[in-house]
């Protein structure tokens, strides 16, 4: 056992001893499970590879195979561009609703903050088969409203044209509520200074909306908007309970993508080279984050 | 006469306001509600029109018939037991690892926690094949080990959250311990430890919520259906269900024993979900 030491030197190496044994586990995990990955994966995108034969070095060839030889790969590029924008956009024009009509003095805020938020913490594979049930095309609950609006059945998720639709409204209901508290903590941190000098130059609610709100809200926005994006560019399981990709693969995302060539094809050089192209747009998003987000973004200390 | 007037602007924008939050509120509930009638439904009163939200009588067959479909308390275990040491495994080490980065001086501390705030940028996607790799060689394939040891390495969020914690308590409290002998291992657990419990419930929630909801891994890593996941298991019944008529009730009854562990939890410990999660910048 370590007894007291007094002397100032001989305690800086006790520190020092301790403080990495405390991170030593965080320390491996650091080396094995993030920083080798990243280093192989860019190996292998760069090779032929099973598992259980040795790579192949192929130089660029499955970089240009995405694009060149493969026939799914650029409409599940597509697929997964136009989910990413419509649930994001959609999301944050929700979010930024409720959290307006949260941000009042009302009672049982608490329990409207808690309903909106409860989809986040449900399991996907639960919410997606639930989904599903509405969906369905003859007796789903969604198709039977329409019915009685005398309005045509829509073959939600046995149609090319509306499966991706029909997934970004789920993503929407889903991560509506994340956005919300976020927005809302945003709009709690605009001082009601700005709205009574307003309200005394005489200015509308809309006026104050326009000119206070969405300028001095910009910087949460801008963060939910990178965070969002980051989030559904890696989308995977809702598709794989809901449509395992399908209708001719019209819901085939980036992530299913490199699941089924990694785990069932065992082409995990394509696989990886698909994983890098992801880790680059997740870092170009990062950056522009951090760059833009002094330039164009609205502080309220520079007003 | 103005006064009265703007009162009743006020009032009735407020009434306009508590409308429109009940919708949305109705709106958002409703898959849930839903999925839960449907699970005590039977077959004939799932194509009911006009439908009912409360069935009546409450059937169980359903219930019944998906313990027949799939052994639903041993997927029940099996994600109880890769969560609840999930949780054991991340909340010692991100404290360990969390409270030396706050609180003491070593070399390469700023290196390290630098590091680790980059890797919140790596996604899964490159990770996962990799980390496969590695799990092949060690043969734990078909065990919950990768599900479960990873987390006894850290997590950069979790240690993120608990440093922010553990800065804020006070040096003197830290300087008096000190004086008296107390090792660095004893200021960790007898003080800090102690006055961090909600930071440290809010991590042990989060890795159980991202363990128990988890998909991906359980799909690349177990392929015995004894050792299937709720969420594994659950992602099988639609692969055989197609659309057949008695098979709704069954998934819904899944569905809900599936989420059922998340909606208790959520119950009683929302405030900490909300607050972890939406630091975390990413979805359970």
């Amino acid at each position: 056992m370590l007894k007291r030491l007094n002397f100032p030197g001989d305690m800086r190496i006790r520190e020092e001893f301790n403080a990495w044994l405390f991170v030593l586990p965080t320390a491996l995990g650091l080396l094995i499970f993030q920083l080798f990955p990243v280093l192989f994966s860019l190996y292998v995108s760069f090779t032929n590879w099973n598992l259980i034969t040795p790579p192949k070095w192929l130089g660029f060839q499955n970089y240009r195979d995405l694009f060149t030889i493969d026939p799914f790969f650029v409409s599940t590029l597509r697929n997964t561009v136009l989910y990413a924008v419509g649930t994001v956009s959609f999301s944050l024009f929700f979010a930024i609703l409720v959290a307006l009509l949260l941000n009042q003095q009302l009672k049982g805020k608490e329990f409207f903050r808690a309903v909106f938020f409860l989809p986040v913490v449900l399991p996907t594979a639960s919410a997606a088969l639930a989904w599903t049930w509405m969906y369905d095309a003859n007796a789903g609950i969604i198709n039977s409203f329409l019915k009685l609006l005398g309005l045509a059945p829509i073959p939600w998720l046995v149609n090319t044209n509306y499966a991706l639709w029909a997934l970004i409204i789920e993503a929407i209901w889903a991560s509506l509520g994340f956005n919300t508290i976020i927005f809302l903590a945003g709009l709690q941190n605009i001082s009601k200074d700005y709205y009574e000098a307003a309200s005394i130059d005489g200015a509308n609610a809309w006026q104050k909306f326009v000119n206070i709100t969405l300028p001095l809200l910009s910087p949460t926005t801008f963060f939910v908007l990178v965070t969002s994006i980051i989030n559904a560019v890696q989308i995977f399981d809702l598709p794989f309970i809901m449509t395992g990709g399908g209708p001719a693969n019209a819901t085939q995302t980036i992530v299913m993508y490199i699941y089924s060539n990694a785990f069932r094809l065992q082409r995990m050089g394509l696989a990886s080279a698909v994983g890098y192209m992801v880790f680059i747009v997740i870092l170009g998003l990062t950056y522009l984050n951090f760059k833009f987000e002094k330039k164009w973004v609205f502080y309220e200390e520079a007003v | 006469m103005i006064v009265a007037r703007s009162r009743m602007v006020r009032f009735s924008k407020q009434a306009l306001n508590y409308v429109l939050l009940v919708v949305l509120a109705f709106i958002v509930l409703f898959p849930i509600l839903w999925l839960v009638s449907s699970a005590f439904k039977t077959p004939a009163q799932q194509y009911e029109w006009p439908p009912r939200f409360l069935p009546s009588p409450i059937y169980l067959g359903n219930f019944a018939s998906l313990f027949k479909v799939m052994p639903m308390p041993i997927y029940l275990m099996n994600t109880l037991v890769i969560a609840v040491f999930s949780v054991i495994g991340m909340c010692i080490s991100s404290s360990l690892a969390a409270f030396a980065i706050a609180r003491m001086n070593f070399h390469g501390r700023n290196v390290l926690f630098a590091m680790l705030m980059m890797t919140l940028m790596i996604p899964y996607a490159i990770t996962m094949i990799p980390s496969f790799f590695i799990f092949t060689r060690l043969k734990w394939i078909d065990t919950f080990l990768p599900l479960i040891v990873p987390n006894f390495f850290g997590g950069a969020f979790m240690i993120f959250l608990l440093r922010q914690a553990y800065r804020s308590i006070p040096q003197e409290m830290m300087d008096a311990a000190q004086l008296d002998g107390a090792s660095y291992f004893k200021i960790y657990w007898l003080i800090f430890i102690p006055l961090t419990i909600p930071i440290m419930v809010t991590v042990a929630l989060l890795t159980f919520l991202w363990s128990w909801n988890d998909l991906l891994g359980p799909l690349i890593y177990l392929n015995d259906p004894q050792l299937y996941t709720v969420q594994r298991g659950l992602s099988q019944l639609t692969g055989r269900s197609g659309t057949g008529i008695d098979r709704r009730g069954i998934i819904m009854a899944g569905s809900l024993l599936g989420m059922l562990p998340m909606l208790v939890i959520y119950l009683f410990g929302q405030r900490y979900f909300i607050q972890g999660l939406t630091r975390s910048g990413s979805k359970g």
